[in-house]
């Protein structure tokens, strides 16, 4: 199979697996997150540390609601936001029961909670995956992205090039880590550990085609009971990063949840970036000879 | 009110709401964690040696045996360093050799590894050759093969820094080559002044000043292009570093114009540009560190991009008003 340079580095890709060498490979296996039944249980957070033997990332008590893991990192590989919102009352049945006073809430209004369990989006053009200098981290049989441990020399490149902010260095130890989609477990055709713990199926985990069209069905189904706020994150394989493998289905904006609304993997734009790093590494050359040329001693 | 009456809590300050949504005003992106001053050094070291090397082997074709000695020195003492820095700079130093485990053309630390390490081992080598006077054939064969990679020494930094997330970082791709290859030419003119002596010098005061000259255009251009974003470059800890780099640029610049003829002049003029160089590295480094930290940079952009693509007439629904998970700033 060929792919042109576009469909390597930013295009709508089918197939990453083949396109990073596997002839014969499983289908692609990813995560959908509906976070529209997510209930904050941290279930996912906790199956993902003990199954991955993550230490402990530091313990703090942020006041973000009851988000105090603050986001994905080096030693947090699931992440669940939660989000206090006030929204306008959608005419509650009035059931006679007696009522606490809401505080600064007013009549009109009622709390909505938003819940989602983030992680890695093992994308379809992955930057971390690009710029790695290593080889560290690679793209395996099942079209996810993984760090190996041992061959990482903790370079740091991976980590602002992530348009999400998920990979990160860990403290102490000195190499890059994240979510690897339980590598280990789906060789030996088990689900992840996060999806296995989750007790509402927010989590899913399947061949990333099945995915998309149950995801496609959800969003349908909740529009007709009136969310219209659902809407899916990730599963678009036109995208600026060509499709995540771990999408999400959210009831609000993405950059609500800590998500950039629209990311673009940086890589899509390296091919100019290197012409114009010719053009002025020439300039160089050039100006030294320049700066030589009638010149007196 | 009396002094022990007062309120434990100071009153609230009335806050300007922000113009965009968040998740509690946290940033997006991870902080790079490249480490200051290593990266920043880096960034001038090998810029530095890059244009040096290529100084010294047209210098020694000329007959300046002094200025080709000084950028001889000059290019792998930068190369030197630069490698040390980047070491230093890994989470796993021992395992630098990793970095040539393979070549990755869309990874810009792997071709820059490729140019660093034959570059560093060629510049050694010339200036082994300069110092001890032991096969000069060789040493002048090596110098040649260092400045043939001097070039893209002085640029690829640039494209390490663009290929990146970072707003302030990926969109200056435009400009960052031309302003890291000016302030290289700018510096190793500025490293010529301060070694040759007047009899050589002419050349590194021409080099030095159009390198300033450059190196100021072009990141008055970045800042301009980029906007919103630009400001990164102007503004905190990034932007006293790039008004420094402008003093010093622009001092050497003149300097270098006016007074290379006196060995004094030349000296102070030389060390200017060398420190408008390295202020301008640490300008660009903390620009980006500020705009990875700064979540607007991130979101707004990409939701003014969505809302632009989104078709007529299908503006989203009324939208909650968050009583908590976003924090005015």
């Amino acid at each position: 199979m060929s792919f042109t340079l576009d469909e390597r580095l930013s295009a709508p890709l089918m197939d990453p697996a083949a396109e990073a060498g596997y002839a014969e490979h499983p289908p692609r296996m990813g995560f959908f997150t509906d976070t529209s039944v997510c209930i904050g249980c941290k279930a996912c957070e906790v199956a993902c540390k003990e199954w991955n033997a993550i230490p402990e990332g530091g313990l703090d008590l942020t006041g973000m609601s009851y988000d105090n893991s603050v986001g994905l990192g080096a030693s947090t590989w699931r992440h669940v936001a939660f989000v206090e919102q006030a929204t306008p009352n959608r005419d509650a049945v009035d059931l006679g029961m007696p009522s606490v006073p809401q505080g600064a809430l007013q009549d009109d209004r009622e709390l909505r909670w938003l819940m989602a369990s983030d992680v890695c989006k093992h994308c379809t053009h992955a930057a971390c995956l690009d710029v790695c200098p290593t080889g560290s981290l690679f793209r395996t049989e099942f079209g996810t992205v993984v760090v190996q441990e041992d061959i990482c020399n903790g370079c740091g490149y991976c980590v602002p090039a992530c348009p999400y902010g998920v990979i990160d260095l860990r403290p102490g130890d000195g190499r890059a880590w994240k979510c690897t989609l339980c590598y280990d477990r789906l060789g030996a055709g088990l689900e992840p550990a996060c999806a296995k713990a989750c007790p509402t199926d927010s989590i899913q985990y399947g061949p990333l085609d099945e995915l998309r069209d149950r995801a496609a069905e959800r969003v349908d189904a909740l529009h007709e009971a009136g969310a219209e706020q659902a809407r899916l994150y990730g599963h678009d394989p036109a995208d600026g990063v060509g499709g995540d493998g771990a999408f999400f289905l959210l009831l609000d904006e993405p950059e609500v949840y800590g998500l950039p609304p629209d990311p673009v993997v940086t890589t899509r734009d390296l091919p100019a970036m290197w012409r114009r790093a010719a053009v002025a590494a020439a300039g160089t050359v050039a100006a030294v000879a320049a700066a030589f040329l009638g010149c007196r001693r | 009110m009396s002094p022990r009456e007062q309120p434990a809590v100071p009153p609230a300050e009335a806050r300007r709401a922000p113009d965009f949504r968040s998740y509690y005003g946290r940033p997006i992106l991870k902080r790079p964690t490249w480490k200051n001053p290593d990266v920043p050094v880096y960034l001038f070291a090998g810029g530095l040696a890059g244009a040096s090397a290529v100084l010294a082997e047209l210098a020694a074709a000329t007959g300046r045996p002094g200025l080709a000695r000084t950028a001889r020195l000059g290019a792998a003492g930068g190369a030197l360093a630069g490698a040390g820095l980047l070491v230093h700079d890994l989470g796993r130093p021992a395992r630098f050799l990793n970095m040539l485990r393979m070549l990755k053309i869309t990874s810009p630390l792997s071709v820059g590894s490729w140019i660093l390490a034959p570059f560093s081992g060629l510049t050694t080598a010339a200036a082994a050759a300069e110092l001890t006077g032991v096969a000069p054939a060789l040493g002048r064969v090596a110098g040649v093969g260092a400045a043939a990679l001097g070039g893209p020494m002085t640029t690829y930094t640039a494209v390490l820094l663009s290929d990146t997330a970072v707003p302030a970082w990926h969109d200056a791709y435009r400009e960052l080559p031309v302003v890291f290859a000016a302030s290289a030419v700018s510096a190793a003119g500025g490293l010529g002044l301060l070694g040759a002596g007047a009899g050589e010098n002419a050349p590194a005061a021409r080099l030095g000043a159009g390198g300033a000259a450059v190196e100021l255009a072009a990141s008055a251009v970045l800042e301009r292009r980029l906007g919103e974003i630009g400001a990164k470059y102007s503004t905190g800890r990034a932007g006293r570093w790039m008004a420094a780099a402008r003093a010093l640029s622009a001092a050497g610049m003149v300097g270098a114009l006016t007074g290379r003829g006196q060995r004094r002049v030349a000296a102070v003029s030389g060390l200017a540009l060398l420190a408008g160089s390295l202020a301008l590295r640490f300008g660009v480094f903390h620009a980006g560190m500020a705009s990875a930290a700064d979540p607007r940079d991130t979101i707004v952009p990409q939701r003014r991009r969505l809302d632009a693509a989104r078709p007529a007439g299908t503006e989203p629904g009324p939208q909650p008003s968050p009583t908590r998970g976003v924090t005015t700033t």
